[in-house]
């Protein structure tokens, strides 16, 4: 695989990727495909995150990357990749690129990075050179040969590089400065000639790791390439050293150029133009002279960007008519399979969703709850219990309603270490498991004798309600079918000894529901169950299920839908969940604080009561 | 007018205050040295919100001391444009401010307001012991220029100082300083001189400056003293030297003026990790441009004025790096308010351009635009613009065809092409559209 020296890429170059970069990656592939490589450019990505392999497709099908923790491990497992394409942050893209070019395998490395020290940069270009070696960038797209290879996300989309007959070597050696331009103008040569055979930009920053002449130079070498052309830029002394090179007979080939920022002299004589430190205001550094040098040294400078194309054009035709270019016969367009998202994007294909969301969005550029941007729940001062509003009810419910549920969480939040959740959670935090199977084995607890009598106790009062059920009728008709009345009873309170979570509840909904009919109805239950036997007393749980009931059906804000809904899809028992998963959390840290050994339950609180076997 | 271009040609290099600067060399000389060179940090700063008596009172040498106001904001030849005062006493420094402060001044070409000072010992020295010193970056290193003269009258350094490379992987310390630069100096002075070049250097590389000159330094029986002083720093090096630098300012140039749309761009800009440039040339110009990226908005400014209509550019500017639909927006809005502001009979252009994209999403960001455009319809209208849209890249073909709908229901005219069109032809036209004459 010994390449001229004027040659960085061909079809079989593969490269090392620096950086967990997908979408590059596969974009790098695709036009692998496109260009009938037989193998896949990347031979393997850097990712200081974890080792392993990376799936990508190859045309149809899919292949697998290896990915290496350092480079130093990539590289030795894949000597042949002499190119290492650099994606990591302005921060990391010194020493890795500094690391890269000491890698003898390693010949060329594209730094994609922007806002890299000058100084850096700098030591990266002069340890290159005195390795022989070649940086592109930094803050560029690359680069490509066409037909072989291509950095990272240069050439943009697919159906950009087939436009711009990037899948083919044209005869068009290209550089530019700017990464961003680098594409439009593959698209003007391809529409000006047969298109570009290698185009690389260098990137903007005031000291390029390689530069304008040093690949004019190897497009000079190159036999394949016919004609030069490159896009220069205000500032700077570097279009000078082309000069230069024309006069003294170095560059022959012809080159169409053109320096931009002729506007500049539109503004004062204070810009600063920003390279390499030098006084922007020198006569010699504007774009008006530097065009009027190159084209007195004999380049092709149009008058204007305007007329790049029909110079290139010009030159192209003039290189065909005296034979020095052979057009060859563009075979059919390659098809590359479209990217499935892409394909979408573009409202080519279509495809029913498995999955249907309509209480939160986050795909677009903010998260969304129930429509709200998460900035306007945020700013406009949204409680908790108006973001349980939006995400269960799909809107913001009124302020005493919001303030209701928020109510119910922090009355529900915990019950002490002794209930079933907090003990299970205690067991689970003291068994050495983590938190989230501690809260779970709480929160399993969690149903018909555990908090349940919360959802029980709404359906079963608006039910007698409704039916218009006295209060002694309910009682009777509970009684026959040999149920308790769920929320009715507490272990110690009693009509003498209330509860002051009952007392809260009941309070805030006199003052603040519409009306609380439900409420009134358990209440004149209540007055009998408690004159049986004082402790039946309506209870937090029953509280919060039949307020709830009220809660919506007084308020036009609910319908009749919902309402039902809440009892048969368990909203009442998720707000049991919420608010107690508060407590539950609280346990497991309070016993891994207090660094609790595993739970062993006490023999002697257990009563054995075994069977006689038999022995026989 | 003063203007700076942005997006891809990049301006890392920042000047920083005189004081800043020297502050900076008196904490980190000695680290450089080996503790062999010192400046005294015998600086203080005057802003119209510094309390004079604090400021004295933290500072007892002011009173004692002779000493040397000048303004700080970055501006050039300030002792021939009479703005330096020299030998006095603090009330009379203070005197002399007060009478400045806040004042509007002309600077050459340039208007602006005095609203930072520099005061500091005054050194009685000889015009024969002032020396010339400058660094500078270039690529194969960094070029220290050294003249046995020094002070305002210099003259041209370029031409005239000894220069010397040191390359970007060498050692100062291994360099001939006395041979190459210092040969025109008393020979007594040479090692000291010497000594401080090299701490200088190594604080220069160290600490991410890419300019500094001082001139001139004063040779006095303390040594060397920098006396005026410039300096520009890498500011993509402050993820290494931010701890070094301290609170460093970069302030804008002398008299540099933002229009508030500008202003507001800026700070758009700097929320974003997306590009968004403006500046405004020429508010009654009749050619807007909406360019996006950093190397093709250049070229269209270019385009218009290389075809004959540089006075009727009305503002450059840039967006790129995928801003969100929502900073498009903003963007284009600013734009479009500030070209309908004052009726032209002869109507206006706007051109909203754009090369092949690499990965910025089209469609996307003209959603911001199109949105911005429908809220301006009636001004669009009544100032009879015509819009002129070329873009390509990623999801070109969704965001055309969306400029293309908004077209036919907008009632201002737009023409919209694709990469099939070069890129800037749509000026050409765009400029036929708006002849210099009332048709």
């Amino acid at each position: 695989m010994a390449r001229p020296e004027y040659m960085l890429f061909d079809n079989t170059t593969t490269a090392i990727i620096y950086g967990y970069q997908q979408n590059a990656i596969q974009r790098m592939l695709d036009f692998d495909y496109a260009c009938g490589r037989k193998t896949p450019s990347v031979a393997a990505i850097v990712n200081t995150e974890r080792s392993g392999l990376h799936k990508v497709f190859f045309g149809k099908k899919e292949i697998l990357v290896p990915m290496y923790r350092t480079l130093a491990e990539a590289a030795s497992s894949h000597p042949s990749a002499d190119v290492m394409v650099n994606f990591a942050s302005f921060r990391s893209s010194y020493p890795t690129t500094k690391e890269a070019l000491g890698i003898g395998t390693i010949r060329t490395v594209a730094v994609i990075a922007e806002g890299i020290p000058e100084r850096r940069a700098k030591e990266l270009a002069e340890i290159a050179k005195q390795n022989g070696k070649w940086v592109i960038g930094p803050a560029t797209v690359g680069g490509l040969m066409a037909g072989a290879f291509k950095i990272g996300n240069t050439g943009g989309t697919i159906d950009n590089i087939l436009a711009s007959k990037l899948h083919r070597p044209g005869s068009v050696g290209f550089v530019s400065k700017s990464g961003g331009m680098s594409n439009e103008m593959n698209n003007i040569i391809s529409r000006s000639s047969d298109g570009v055979y290698e185009s690389i930009a260098i990137g903007g920053d005031a000291f390029p790791g390689s530069t304008l002449i040093e690949h004019l130079f190897r497009y000079e070498a190159n036999p394949d390439i016919k004609m030069m052309v490159c896009l220069g830029e205000v500032g700077g002394t570097e279009e000078y050293k082309i000069v230069e090179a024309m006069k003294s007979g170095k560059l022959t080939k012809p080159l169409v150029i053109w320096v931009t920022g002729t506007c500049a002299k539109m503004f004062s004589s204070g810009v600063q133009f920003g390279h390499a430190g030098a006084k922007a205001d020198g006569a010699e550094e504007t774009a008006d002279a530097k065009n009027k040098a190159l084209a007195e040294a004999g380049a092709y400078v149009p008058h204007s960007f305007d007329d790049f194309g029909d110079k290139i054009r010009e030159v192209y035709e003039g290189l065909t008519a005296k034979g020095k270019i052979i057009e060859k016969t563009e075979a059919p367009l390659p098809q590359v399979p479209e990217d499935f998202a892409a394909a979408l994007k573009a409202g080519k294909i279509r495809k029913s969703a498995n999955i249907i969301s309509t209480i939160s969005d986050d795909s677009g550029e903010e998260l969304l709850y129930a429509g709200y941007p998460i900035s306007h729940v945020i700013e406009k001062g949204f409680s908790l219990g108006d973001v349980v509003g939006l995400l269960w009810f799909k809107r913001k419910l009124p302020e005493y309603a919001s303030r209701f549920i928020e109510m119910v969480l922090k009355i529900t939040a915990d019950h002490g270490p002794c209930v079933s959740g907090a003990h299970n959670t205690i067991i689970g935090a003291r068994a050495g498991k983590d938190l989230m199977s501690s809260v779970a084995m709480g929160i399993l607890t969690i149903g018909p004798r555990f908090g349940g009598a919360i959802d029980d106790a709404a359906r079963y009062f608006s039910d007698a309600h409704d039916r218009g059920l006295t209060p002694k009728q309910f009682m009777d008709e509970m009684k026959a079918k040999g149920i308790n009345i769920p929320g009715i009873g507490h272990r110690v309170k009693s009509v003498q000894n209330p509860d002051m979570r009952v007392t809260l509840l009941k309070k805030y909904a006199k003052e603040n529901f519409p009306a609380t009919p439900i409420l009134d109805y358990a209440l004149e239950v209540e007055k009998l169950t408690t004159s049986k036997k004082n402790n039946l007393i309506l209870n937090v749980d029953g509280c919060i299920g039949i307020l709830f009931m009220d809660l919506m059906r007084t308020s036009e804000d609910f319908t009749a839908e919902e309402v039902k809904n809440v009892l048969d899809l368990g909203y009442l028992n998720g707000l049991f969940v919420l608010g107690r998963s508060i407590g539950m959390i609280g346990h497991y840290l309070d016993q891994k604080r207090l660094e609790q050994p595993l739970y062993r339950h006490p023999y002697d609180d257990v009563a054995y009561m075994l069977p006689e076997p038999n022995l026989e | 007018m003063i203007a700076k271009i942005g997006g891809e040609i990049k301006v890392a290099q920042k000047a920083i205050r005189e004081y800043d600067g020297k502050r900076m060399l008196a904490r980190l000389i000695p680290d450089y040295s080996e503790g062999k060179v010192t400046i005294a940090d015998r600086y203080v700063q005057v802003t119209p919100k510094t309390d004079a008596e604090a400021l004295a009172g933290e500072n007892p040498w002011l009173a004692k001391t002779k000493l040397v106001v000048k303004p700080d904001q970055l501006m050039k030849r300030r002792g021939k444009g009479g703005l330096v005062l020299l030998n006095a006493d603090w009330s009379e420094a203070k005197k002399w401010i007060a009478e400045r402060l806040n004042k509007e001044i002309t600077v050459g070409t340039v208007n602006g307001v005095l609203d930072t000072f520099i005061v500091e010992p005054f050194v009685p020295h000889d015009q024969k012991d002032e020396y010339y010193f400058a660094i500078r970056s270039i690529r194969e290193g960094d070029e220290i220029l050294f003249y046995h003269e020094g002070g305002i009258n210099v003259g041209d350094v370029d031409a005239k100082a000894a220069k010397m490379t040191v390359g970007i992987l060498d050692d100062v310390d291994k360099a001939d300083v006395e041979g190459n630069l210092l040969g025109n100096v008393p020979s007594e002075r040479k090692t000291a001189l010497a000594q401080f070049v090299r701490a200088m250097f190594k604080l220069y590389a160290d600490n991410g400056f890419a300019y500094l000159e001082i001139n001139p330094i004063a040779f006095t029986s303390e040594g060397p003293i920098p006396l005026d002083l410039a300096a520009k720093l890498d500011d993509t090096a402050v993820f290494e030297c931010s701890a070094r630098w301290g609170g460093i300012e970069f302030p804008d140039s002398f008299g540099k003026m933002r229009a508030p749309e500008e202003e507001y761009i800026k700070s758009l800009d700097e929320k974003s990790g997306a590009s968004l440039k403006l500046t405004i040339i020429n508010p009654r110009g009749r050619v807007w441009t909406m360019v996006a990226g950093g190397g093709a908005s250049v070229i269209y400014a270019d385009t218009v004025v290389d075809l004959g209509y540089a006075g009727e550019l009305a503002n450059y500017g840039e967006y790129s790096g995928d801003p969100t639909t929502d900073e498009t927006y903003e963007y284009a809005k600013t734009l479009l308010d500030l070209m309908t502001r004052e009726k032209d009979p002869r109507g206006k252009v706007l051109i909203i351009g754009g090369g092949i994209a690499n990965f910025t999403d089209v469609a996307k960001t003209f959603t911001g635009i199109i949105k911005a455009l429908k809220e301006f319809r009636q001004k669009l209208i009544d100032n009879r613009v015509k819009i002129y849209v070329r873009r390509g890249g990623p999801n070109y073909v969704q965001g055309l065809k969306q400029m293309r709908e908004l077209g036919s229901t907008l009632g201002v005219p737009i023409e919209v092409y694709g990469p099939e069109t070069h890129m800037t032809r749509v000026v050409r036209m765009a400029l036929e559209a708006a002849p210099k004459e009332v048709a």
